[in-house]
């Protein structure tokens, strides 16, 4: 048991605080990336592959220069030509060079929106003309988009330097798959053999893209003596500095990178886009530079997640234990490798105890954006394949969908499909939670069908600083170095005030820039509230330390005779009895005369991060004249670890199910026979609104994670991995038919409900 | 001795070859021990593998410790959204 969990009551971590960013986000005060401006600042346009795949024969800028107004124009000739090198700096590693090809094309565009030149101008009417005026010369390149089609042997090849890694021989022919995982445990085809039941399907999923709010905008300023500032949008700060030194050829201690707000991240703004691009036109033109996409420039140029390809086996005995399973998962990366796939692999049987198996996972490269990490990268993927044909077992053996779950899942003890032996899980408790509840034992009405699904992920921790700053008036500031995408501010002032011992109105968190916090890894992986709040919370032990250090001079008496105790140092020595507590604020008021300011900053690489499950419940209703569905009531459970502010928390959970639901249903990328996407706009790329939506019930399972001061656990990244799965499968219950490819739109339902009627 | 259990991502560097036991007392000491049977896999599984100590993801964290009963498996490294 962790000191953590051995900690008395606790008062403000588990309540539900108003939000600290709350009234800036609703009277429209908050800062976002495109609402910071400076003195001089030209405006920044990008222009961009009209086509999927040619080469850049040439570029002309010579006629778009003599546009009054224009201030510069580069290409990727402003840019270090850079070795293929791997670059750590974001969440995981990267290719630099592919990094730096992405921003800005070199050689080949390889897909409708890459950008190709970009534009510094004082209007955005001459910065427009400008675009119109540079002449680049392509020679169109055959394109391909699918997944499969992009793994035939006389597909057309996006890099000729690309082998395939991961065969038992080495490659010697370039390819698009960049790389082939696999893992394999005990006798998959033995147990398939001798299997009494077995299911098997055929799955694709479409390409869909994090669609936060907000487009990626960035100001970027590089000064006369090479000092360059950039404020931009993003998941990281620190990643932005490191990306755009590495692909300017700059040292990092040149660049200051202030984070703005954020309106919505999801994965995709752990990367860079706009950043370099504006630091290389304010160098050529001398001013500031502001670059903002528009919603189509999104769609074209950022990172969706992958569309898909797969087939799963299963296998079980007649009483349902699973004996075999075998998976196959084709992943689109876009122009670049690094689709999530390998994460795919890692999760796909994660929630399953099965002694044989066979996982094998293909990252192949296509004529489409480059993929970014999208909340659970890959893992909501994996699991709609699996989870669907655990369905099609489930219906086969007879048997109940949880109680099938539960036959065959994992718990403590058990060694993960991944590899490592599994520990503090709520896995179980989770299933339980949904058996249990009174949805899942209430009657389905006429044309409706009902969905389970199970999801898994990691969470991770990592490196990360905070600072613990007192007030001469016992109020304190906490800062951290991680932009806040889902609640951080709320949960990182809670815990340091449950820690401190003084109301969290007396808290104010902060998210410092690149030179005022040290060094944190990017917000993303499920990480800030265990990772950053375990720095947070030992940067006010910090504090205490020191307030007691103090408080024992003062009383004359030894440390060990000063507590502190819900927001006061008490004597405890029974000589002393007249030592009256001392609070927080009298501390302060005199900590000039007690050896100055009041601080602590601790900075960490947090291990042990939890694993989280979900457990998902929908209920849709099928209109059998149009095909379109509503999704009529829906309840996920997860288990959370402990929840910090439930309130966030639960809102984390609605937010993975709206995703997951919009994912199911309706999202996709649709391109037209160049390979030019068509559908670049909310309007045609049809994301759920609330009124599509119930009210999305949630059940928070605590199951305390002994590594963290309060037990958390990740959250944000668990509830959209069930979605997809437990969608189709409730459609499959309404009518009767599995549709084993998203999105589940109304036209497709439609032919599935006429191709029954067949 | 620790039990080392390698991904399959590192079979390249061992012929295929997956379990090892090992004596270290740090995940440093893993590294060292790897690169030194197979030269080439320490570098390689220090910037791309993490390691799970019983059960426990331990990524990028040289001194963690791993104990002489320990199971250490190498998984690559996670990130996230």
């Amino acid at each position: 048991m962790s000191e953590t969990l051995d900690k008395p009551a606790l008062n403000i971590v588990g309540t539900r605080p108003i939000r600290p960013d709350g009234a800036d986000k609703v009277t429209g005060r908050a800062a976002y990336g495109a609402d910071h401006s400076m003195p001089g600042q030209l405006v920044g346009k990008i222009l961009r592959s009209p086509h999927a795949h040619a080469r850049i024969v040439s570029i002309d800028t010579s006629k778009a220069r003599a546009v009054p107004g224009v201030k510069a124009i580069i290409t990727a000739s402003d840019f270090p030509d850079l070795a293929s090198e791997v670059l750590e700096g974001g969440e995981q590693a990267s290719n630099l060079r592919d990094l730096s090809l992405n921003v800005m094309a070199r050689d080949k565009a390889l897909y409708h929106g890459h950008a190709v030149a970009a534009v510094a101008a004082a209007s955005s009417e001459a910065a427009d003309e400008a675009l119109a005026r540079i002449k680049v010369t392509y020679e169109v390149l055959p394109h391909v988009l699918d997944v499969e089609p992009a793994m035939a042997a006389d597909a057309p090849l996006l890099h000729a330097h690309l082998f395939t890694e991961g065969l038992e021989a080495k490659a010697t022919a370039p390819s698009n798959i960049a790389k082939r995982h696999r893992n394999v445990r005990g006798d998959p085809e033995g147990a398939f053999a001798a299997a009494e039941v077995t299911v098997e399907g055929r799955y694709t999923t479409q390409a869909v893209h994090q669609g936060y709010i907000e487009p990626h905008a960035t100001v970027a300023a590089w000064a006369e003596d090479g000092r360059c500032e950039v404020w931009s949008s993003s998941q990281g700060q620190f990643m932005v500095r490191t990306y755009c030194a590495r692909i300017l050829g700059i040292e990092i201690s040149d660049i200051r990178v202030t984070p703005a707000e954020i309106g919505g991240g999801f994965g995709g703004k752990t990367t860079v886009y706009l950043e370099p691009v504006a630091l290389a036109l304010s160098r050529a033109s001398g001013h500031p530079v502001k670059i903002v996409m528009s919603r189509e420039d999104v769609f074209r140029a950022t990172g969706p997640t992958s569309g898909s390809v797969m087939h799963v086996k299963l296998g079980a005995s007649a009483d349902g234990t699973i004996t075999s399973a075998h998976v196959d998962l084709k992943f689109q990366a876009g122009a670049f490798p690094g689709s999530p796939v390998g994460a795919a692999c890692m999760t796909a049987l994660a929630c399953y105890d099965i002694a044989n198996f066979s996982i094998v996972g293909w990252d192949v490269v296509t004529n489409t954006p480059k993929v970014a990490a999208y909340r659970a990268p890959g893992a909501p993927i994996a699991a709609f394949a699996v989870e669907s044909a655990m369905d099609e077992l489930a219906r086969k053996l007879g048997m109940d969908p949880i109680a099938l779950r539960e036959k065959n899942a994992v718990r403590n003890g058990t060694k993960a499909a991944y590899g490592p032996t599994f520990q503090n899980i709520g896995y179980l408790e989770t299933l339980a939670a949904i058996r249990d509840s009174e949805h899942y034992k209430s009657p389905l009405g006429p044309n409706q069908g009902r969905g389970v699904a199970v999801g898994f992920w990691f969470n991770v921790g990592g490196e990360s600083t905070a600072a613990v700053n007192i007030g001469e008036d016992g109020s304190a500031v906490v800062v951290t170095g991680n932009p806040d995408i889902g609640g951080s501010r709320a949960s990182m002032a809670m815990m340091a005030a449950e820690t401190l011992g003084v109301p969290v109105d007396r808290v104010r968190p902060i998210i410092g820039d690149t030179a005022s916090i040290g060094y944190s890894m990017l917000t993303g992986g499920s990480r800030t509230t265990f990772a950053t709040g375990m720095a947070v919370v030992q940067a006010a032990e910090k504090v205490i330390l020191d307030l007691r250090q103090r408080t024992a001079k003062l009383w004359d008496v030894s440390l060990d005779h000063v507590v502190w105790r819900m927001g006061q140092a008490e004597c405890t020595d029974p000589a002393k009895p007249d030592k009256k507590p001392m609070t927080l604020a009298a501390l302060a008021a005199q900590s000039a005369r007690t050896g100055g300011p009041i601080s602590a900053q601790v900075s960490l690489n947090a291990q042990g991060a939890g694993p989280g499950f979900g457990v998902h419940l929908c209920d849709l209703e099928v209109d059998p004249e149009t095909g379109h569905v509503t999704v009529v009531r829906y309840t996920a459970a997860q288990d959370v670890g402990k929840a910090i502010h439930p309130a966030y928390v639960e809102g984390q959970i609605q937010g993975g199910v709206a995703q997951g639901v919009g994912w199911a249903l309706n999202e996709a990328y649709i391109f037209d026979r160049q390979g030019l996407m068509e559908n670049p706009g909310f309007l045609d790329y049809r994301m759920p609104v609330a009124s599509d939506l119930p009210m999305l019930d949630t059940i928070m399972v605590e199951v305390p994670n002994p590594a963290h001061p309060f037990g958390a656990k990740g959250v944000g990244e668990v509830p959209i991995v069930p979605p997809l799965a437990a969608v189709a499968n409730a459609l499959r219950g309404a009518i009767g038919v599995r549709i084993p490819h998203l999105p589940l739109s109304p036209p497709v339902v439609l032919e599935a409900l006429d191709s029954k009627a067949e | 001795m620790a039990r080392v259990t390698l991904g399959s991502e590192c079979w390249p560097f061992t012929n295929g070859q997956s379990d090892f036991d090992i004596e270290a007392a740090t995940v440093r000491d893993v590294i060292a021990a790897l690169d030194a049977r197979f030269p080439g896999l320490g570098a390689f599984a220090d910037k791309r593998m993490a390691f799970a100590i019983d059960g426990v993801i331990h990524q990028d964290a040289w001194f963690s410790a791993v104990g002489p009963d320990s199971e250490v498996y190498l998984i690559p490294k996670i990130g996230g959204g």
